[in-house]
């Protein structure tokens, strides 16, 4: 029998279907690897009996004919997301010892649909990084790395962790958020598959809040045909969010193999900003001579204010950062630093709890919004962001399909390499991704190479509003023609 | 803009989030390095253009007015750092 952890989701699916192999011997044998790999730092709280719980449940079901489309398969969860009994902390030491006595909408629907919780995944703190550095449980280390070198790489972030654990096959599908990049950048720095849908496809009920009008949900996982299994189990409406949009979820998996004959696809050339690597230039070349083959037409378009979606996003991001984590006061949950009054109480509390790159965040926010400034930078940034939609619309409007685009600027690169003077130079890294965000639009990263030194390299195709489905088809058309990234070499068995 | 280290600390109040001597140098760098990256946004036309309120377009929903959750102070205060009989404990407030 093939290694059970090395299967695809949809693989795993058939195989329980068939009658291979049974839920809990996948559900331990992703146990067994996650054992292995401590090392990585990707799992940071694990639900053993949880799981084989939910497995045990999973193989009856199946054996009465009635398993539901995620029966039995073993998925992580980023530790954004409120588990019912299940300490969940955004990876922040305020959040401590955090129990949640509810579940969040989208992981209560991947339960409903049969997956197996195989436990909790670091991330970067409360989804603030683009390296998963700056999670509370330190960094997450990358499965992949550069040929013949064992410096120890990032994932990516936020969900670098979610990206690690795919990668390097700890379980066979993760959850994660994007709020400026936080799913396709790490996707693509680890050969992943990842898509951030439409704003509103997911519920974002019992996700801890990071900057409430660009956070979404999304799966990385290490196929299109996966990314579009889980979408669809995380994906409804939800009346606990009143940003969830109230229309029916398609059956992603179905337009997987569509194809891309006839549709027209977008090269934005705004894109290729100076100094872009030959290899990310090249990257973007054969993704659009793969997708001309298949059929479909390559038409340059214009996005004029690509450059302003980054520091734009730098004003609104931190803004509703800084309102959103007003809430942790040291009275409701989490950490407390008592203080001589409730002011000092605050604020020894929120020294203590939150690390650098938050309390950067914060002050930021505070700052954009605070009397006499917020029209010069709060009120400007809301403005040239219905100036980045608009960019979009236009592109649309004018029959263009879908974009595709690099989805990072380079490889992953090594811990501790950027952002420790500047923290801009880490933010640099969101460039391709952020507009999608900021437009609400959908955007999926899919492995389409490698460096000069074996690392993956992702390509981003954006879609139009709640079009996910045409992203699957033209994914998978990539995925076919990149061919599926092998996995890397486990170097770090414990 | 830039700010100077006095500012620095009048955010951080505002922000509720002490801080050291020692903190306010750095964080006077990191936070000017970050306001020099968004000046850019001087350079964009936004005459008459309206600020972004709903990324897409979504008619606010109205529900029936009814009670449909509650009773669950225990749950409420199960992750509370402090608490006595059904409330949340904090510092003296009032003299």
């Amino acid at each position: 029998m093939t290694n059970l952890t090395d299967l695809t989701l949809a693989e795993a699916r058939d195989g329980l279907a068939s009658k291979s192999f049974s839920a809990v011997e996948l559900t331990q044998a992703h146990q067994g690897a996650i054992a292995q790999a401590k090392g990585l730092n990707a799992f940071i709280r694990e639900t053993p009996d949880q799981a084989l719980a939910m497995a045990v449940a999973a193989d009856e079901r199946i054996a009465r004919g009635e398993a539901r489309p995620l029966e039995g398969l073993p998925v992580g969860v980023k530790d954004l997301f409120c588990t019912e009994g299940v300490e969940s902390t955004a990876c922040s030491t305020i959040l401590k010892g955090f129990t949640p006595r509810y579940e969040s909408t989208v992981t209560g629907n991947l339960w409903n649909a049969g997956a197996v919780m195989l436990g909790k995944i670091n991330c970067d703190e409360f989804a603030m990084g683009s390296s998963n550095e700056t999670s509370a449980f330190g960094p997450v280390v990358s499965p992949w790395r550069r040929a013949g070198d064992d410096t120890k790489l990032v994932p990516g972030g936020s969900s670098g962790g979610s990206a690690a654990a795919v990668s390097a096959r700890l379980c066979l599908a993760a959850t994660a958020t994007d709020t400026g990049g936080s799913i396709r950048q790490p996707a693509a720095f680890t050969g992943t598959v990842g898509i951030k849908p439409t704003y509103g496809r997911c519920s974002r009920w019992g996700i801890v809040a990071f900057a409430s009008s660009l956070d979404q949900a999304g799966p990385i996982t290490k196929t299109v045909r996966d990314a579009a299994m889980m979408l669809r189990a995380m994906s409804g409406h939800d009346p606990k969010d009143s940003t969830c949009a109230d229309m029916p979820v398609p059956d992603f998996e179905a337009a997987v193999g569509r194809g891309v004959k006839g549709l027209r696809i977008g090269i934005p050339k705004e894109y290729r900003v100076e100094g872009m690597s030959p290899e990310i230039e090249r990257l973007w070349e054969a993704g659009q001579a793969w997708l001309r083959e298949a059929g479909a037409e390559i038409v340059e378009v214009s996005l004029p204010h690509t450059k302003y979606a980054l520091p734009a996003y730098y004003i609104v991001a931190p803004a509703e950062a800084s309102s959103n984590l007003a809430r942790y006061d040291g009275v409701r949950y989490g950490l407390r630093v008592e203080g001589r009054d409730v002011t000092e109480m605050y604020e020894r509390t929120r020294a203590a709890g939150f690390g650098r790159e938050v309390k950067r965040r914060i002050m930021i926010g505070a700052y954009v919004l605070s009397a006499g400034y917020y029209d010069a930078y709060y009120l400007r940034a809301q403005k040239i962001r219905t100036l980045i939609k608009r960019d979009f619309e236009e592109v649309y409007a004018a029959g263009v399909d879908a974009i595709l685009t690099p989805a990072t600027p380079s490889a992953a690169f090594g811990i501790g390499e950027k952002g420790s003077a500047d923290p801009v130079e880490m933010y640099l890294n969101d460039i391709f991704t952020v507009t999608v965000n900021m437009a609400g639009l959908p955007g999926i990263a899919v492995p389409g190479g490698f460096d000069a030194q074996g690392l993956p390299l992702g390509l981003q195709l954006i879609g139009r509003p709640f079009d996910e489905e045409t992203l699957f088809a033209a994914g998978q058309v990539i995925e076919d023609a990149a061919g599926r990234v092998a996995p890397p070499p486990v170097w770090w068995a414990a | 803009m830039s700010v100077d280290q006095q500012t620095v600390r009048r955010i951080a109040k505002l922000a509720r989030i002490a801080v050291t001597d020692d903190d306010v140098p750095h964080l006077q760098g990191e936070l000017n390095a970050i306001l020099a990256f968004v000046e850019q946004l001087g350079e964009v036309d936004v005459d008459g253009v309206e600020p972004m309120t709903s990324v897409t377009p979504m008619a606010m929903r109205m529900r029936e007015d009814a009670v449909t959750d509650g009773q669950k102070t225990a749950d409420i205060l199960a992750n509370a750092p402090a608490t006595e009989d059904n409330f949340f404990l904090v510092p003296k407030v009032v003299e």
